[in-house]
């Protein structure tokens, strides 16, 4: 049993020593298609505000839209 | 047993951290031609030079501009060289953002990213400041309108004093 662990030892090493040079993180320069448009999740404003409306009005004892009301749906 | 996990976890941390050195202030400015090969670059000998790194997506890239034009226009004449490098990873769009906002210094394409890899810019924009000896005296992370302006002024006119 005891050989195993020198050699598992050395296959980890090696299989997380070839990750490392793949896992690299965004650089600022390389985050062109990061920045374009469609990658923002708010990118549909009508949307956004109807959402927004509707959560107000169910979750407004929730609080933190920056709004004041009481939850009837009327602002 | 615990030494080869040791072993392991010193070995990651090193793989992860072995990176290039960032070009820090104090350090000699590289040939820029020979990292942007085939570009008209300006001759920077003995000038004290801005070289500016900006993408066509980054929105304080282009509040950049204007300064630096103001800069090129009150400077140029006493020893200032500006080099806008464009780091997008499409032409067109490199292109169509050097035609929109007309610069009266010089731009040129990091298409490769071989300039951008060796200076590894913190943020966009990022804009190192060389002195006339070809030392990087002054790193500009990010562009924060006329405070960043004031600071070029004053930096640049120490600069071309020396």
């Amino acid at each position: 049993m005891k050989p195993i662990f020198p050699a598992l030892a050395l296959g980890i090493l090696f299989f997380l020593s070839s990750c490392s040079s793949h896992l690299v993180r965004v650089k600022p320069y390389e985050r062109g298609n990061l920045a374009n448009p469609l990658m923002s999740p708010e990118r549909d404003s009508l949307l956004l505000a109807m959402t927004n409306h509707a959560y107000f009005s169910r979750e407004a004892s929730f609080g933190g839209r920056g709004v004041g009301g009481g939850g009837c749906g009327c602002n | 047993m615990k030494h080869i996990i040791t072993i392991i976890t010193a070995a990651c941390l090193g793989l992860t951290m072995a990176s290039a050195a960032d070009v820090a202030v104090g350090s000699t400015m590289p040939n820029i031609s020979s990292l942007l090969p085939g570009a008209a670059l300006p001759k920077t000998a003995g000038k004290v030079v801005l070289v500016d790194f900006w993408a066509s997506w980054c929105a304080p890239c282009k509040a950049s501009f204007p300064a630096m034009a103001r800069l090129q226009a009150k400077y140029a004449s006493k020893g200032l060289v500006i080099i806008g490098i464009g780091v997008d990873d499409e032409a067109d769009k490199y292109q169509a953002f050097a035609a929109k906002n007309k610069a009266n210094f010089p731009l040129v394409h990091d298409s490769s990213h071989k300039a951008a890899d060796f200076f590894n810019p913190p943020t966009m924009p990022t804009s190192y400041l060389i002195d006339r000896s070809g030392k990087i005296r002054y790193i500009h992370k990010g562009f924060k309108e006329s405070k960043t302006e004031a600071e070029y002024t004053k930096e640049i006119e120490a600069l071309l004093a020396q």
